[in-house]
């Protein structure tokens, strides 16, 4: 192993073009050698043999994206903790306290989440949030999934 | 000893390395979809496969040869150049990790000392988290780009259970970087060297924190009781509804090699990557460990089977709360408390 | 001799993927190259010898905030978009602006360090523990500081999301 720091990264950048030739090259030569027959009833969405109702592309509720921001807000959080863990044996207690400081305000906010109801996806949430979430339950029929209620054009940019 | 191997030598040992590596993966995530397949027959009171060759050994092998024989269908209503990336950054992403995970201590070849690794980088763990959280993206393109109402239900569900459950993956990993002070996964296992004693789970009070990766991991890799993206009775097969023939396979067997990564990832953070007794002669003693390691593997591959033929599959609302608000505040208090403990002895 | 053809590679993805991002016209395309752009600056951290920065640089911004931008397509079913002419004003004063603004920059930077010459890869701290070293001991005020701004916007994203409605 050298101690050479470029090159101790190579043969990651190898492993990823071994591995996408690999994938790559799975699916050429799957349709090669795959057949080919289609057929009108082949070439429309599934959809339990019924024919298809409406787009696919639907709205959906804005909760997805609430979570996918709380998500980025944690993720920064806990990359911050990284760092300081390694470190914790050289900052000692020192270290310990400023990331108390750092988790505590941190903290205040998963309560208000959590108080807004912004995590639960079961009832009507405390918080209104576009129609109640397409949570899973065998209610969820796809054809009947809530539309976001924004309005259409003001949303299109 | 370590600088005394000129970097074209060490690229050429990677590339074999490499080339070893990669059929051995795929021949491991061939035998799990049997051992799966075995398993789950058996808790059920069924055979499993049992007609291609002794125990349906062959199985796996006849499986990849119908798909690549099956019917290649690229339907007209998809986005079609997604359609295809999706497949292979899901399949690429999950060969990569493979890179960083070491399986045994040094072998020494002609006086070179040889990590059984194809390379140890001083962020590994962190590389991994960043292909995982990558992960997302082969899920939510099959989903966006099929044009089909269940693989978008299904693919909208999988990423915001991804990424709900990383935020408690990546702090149950805290805990173990503050005991071992080191990104490098190697050095997380030659931390634990020495004795049961001396693994995180138990020397380094990580109970917690092992379950909380054992959670969050299969929720990461979909697996059940967090299936809920291909929870076939609501949404068909979720977000590879559309897909077919080796497309579909890829998604597959990119789940597959998921579990195998979570799996040594597991051994490798928690259970002291490939300690072990050692004995016999000098060859013994190198390839031990691979087989301490492997066993590790086999082990947590068979606690996945086990939960999948047990457990029954979480409810939506459940999956989300399971995580934001039991996971995610259990893996913080595991945090403080390692750090105040780690900080009063140092 | 390999680094600066790896280098130069990756940086010319870089550079062709921003400009696809600016030439799609379906968002999810846009936001893709995006996350292409993002890839290959890691890997130019990378190359530099940033190594926690590179991975940083792949958690956050190509796994969780583009997550976002790709959620939001998804979500709202954003179709493509509709090309106009643009505003000639905008054309006639606002690439000379650009132009200008980044000459001064260049200007600026040329004279506030002119002898700033090669450094090699890796010579500079990039390891997790010296960044640490300057961010709990060094930065620290700043890093606490950020706290507040998470709260902040964990704040925000739930009072915007119900005004939506």
């Amino acid at each position: 192993m050298p101690d050479n720091y470029f090159a101790r990264y190579l043969p990651l950048l190898l492993q990823v073009g071994i591995a996408l030739a690999l994938a790559g090259g799975m699916v050429i030569l799957s349709a090669l050698v795959g057949k080919h027959r289609y057929s009108r009833a082949k070439m429309s969405p599934y959809e339990c043999g019924m024919t298809p109702v409406g787009d696919a592309r639907e709205r959906f509720s804005v909760k997805f994206y609430l979570v996918a921001m709380l998500f980025i807000l944690f993720d920064v959080e806990t990359v911050f903790l990284y760092p300081w863990a390694v470190l914790l044996k050289e900052l000692k207690m020192f270290g310990f306290w400023e990331m108390m400081v750092y988790i505590g305000i941190v903290l205040v906010g998963l309560f208000y989440v959590w108080n807004k109801g912004v995590l639960d996806w079961s009832g009507t949430p405390r918080i209104s949030v576009g129609t109640p979430a397409m949570t899973a339950g065998p209610a969820d029929a796809p054809g009947s999934t809530p539309v976001f209620s924004a309005p259409v054009e003001g949303s299109r940019s | 000893m370590s600088g005394n191997l000129s970097v074209g030598w060490f690229v050429l040992i990677s590339v074999i390395k490499i080339l070893i590596a990669v059929p051995i993966l795929l021949g491991i995530v061939a035998y799990t979809v049997w051992l799966e397949r075995k398993l789950v027959g058996h808790i059920q009171n069924r055979w499993g496969p049992s007609r291609v060759g002794p125990f349906g050994l062959l199985q796996p092998i006849a499986d990849g040869l119908k798909l690549f024989f099956k019917e290649d269908l690229t339907p007209p209503y998809v986005h079609k150049a997604l359609y295809l990336l999706a497949p292979i950054l899901s399949l690429t992403l999950a060969l990569t990790s493979i890179a960083v995970i070491p399986v045994g201590g040094w072998v020494t070849i002609r006086g070179a000392r040889i990590p059984l690794q194809i390379t140890d980088v001083n962020v590994a763990l962190l590389i991994i988290l960043g292909i995982t959280s990558m992960g997302v993206y082969g899920v939510a393109l099959a989903g966006w780009s099929s044009n089909s109402k269940y693989s978008l239900l299904g693919s909208l569900r999988a990423s915001a259970q991804m990424v709900s459950y990383e935020v408690a993956l990546g702090l149950s990993l805290v805990g173990v970087l503050i005991l071992s002070g080191t990104f490098s996964l190697r050095g997380i296992v030659e931390h634990q060297l020495g004795g049961f004693w001396n693994w995180n789970i138990f020397g380094g009070g990580q109970i917690v924190a092992f379950f909380i990766y054992l959670c969050a991991a299969y929720a990461e890799t979909n697996r059940i009781p967090f299936d809920l993206p291909e929870a076939e009775t609501e949404l068909v097969a979720g977000y590879h509804t559309e897909y077919s023939s080796m497309k579909f396979a890829m998604f597959f067997m990119s789940e597959y090699a998921n579990m195998v990564t979570v799996a040594c990832l597991a051994s490798v953070l928690f259970l002291g990557g490939w300690s072990g007794p050692l004995f016999g002669p000098p060859v013994l003693q190198a390839l031990l460990p691979v087989f301490w390691f492997f066993l590790r593997v086999l082990f947590f591959l068979f606690l996945y089977i086990w939960v999948r033929g047990t457990l029954p599959r979480f409810r939506y609302d459940q999956l989300m709360a399971f995580s934001w608000k039991f996971l995610l505040p259990l893996a913080i208090a595991n945090v403080i408390i390692t750090s105040l403990v780690v900080a009063l002895r140092s | 001799m390999l680094h600066l053809a790896l280098f130069s590679f990756f940086g010319a993805i870089c550079v062709a993927g921003a400009i696809n991002l600016l030439a799609q016209r379906h968002p999810i395309n846009s936001a893709l190259s995006l996350i292409v752009v993002m890839g290959s600056l890691a890997v130019e951290f990378m190359l530099l010898g940033a190594e926690f920065v590179a991975v940083i640089q792949v958690i956050i911004y190509a796994g969780a905030i583009m997550v976002l931008f790709v959620f939001t397509i998804m979500l709202l079913n954003a179709g493509e978009e509709e090309r106009s002419a643009g505003s000639r004003i905008a054309v006639l004063l606002g690439v000379p602006a650009l132009l200008i603004l980044m000459g001064l920059v260049a200007w600026v930077l040329i004279r506030q360090n002119p002898a700033s010459g090669t450094v090699a890869a890796g010579a500079l701290p990039g390891t997790p523990p010296e960044i640490g070293r300057l961010l709990f001991r060094d930065f620290l005020l700043p890093f606490e500081i950020t706290s507040v701004l998470i709260l902040i916007a964990i704040m925000g994203a739930v009072v915007l999301a119900r005004k939506e409605h």
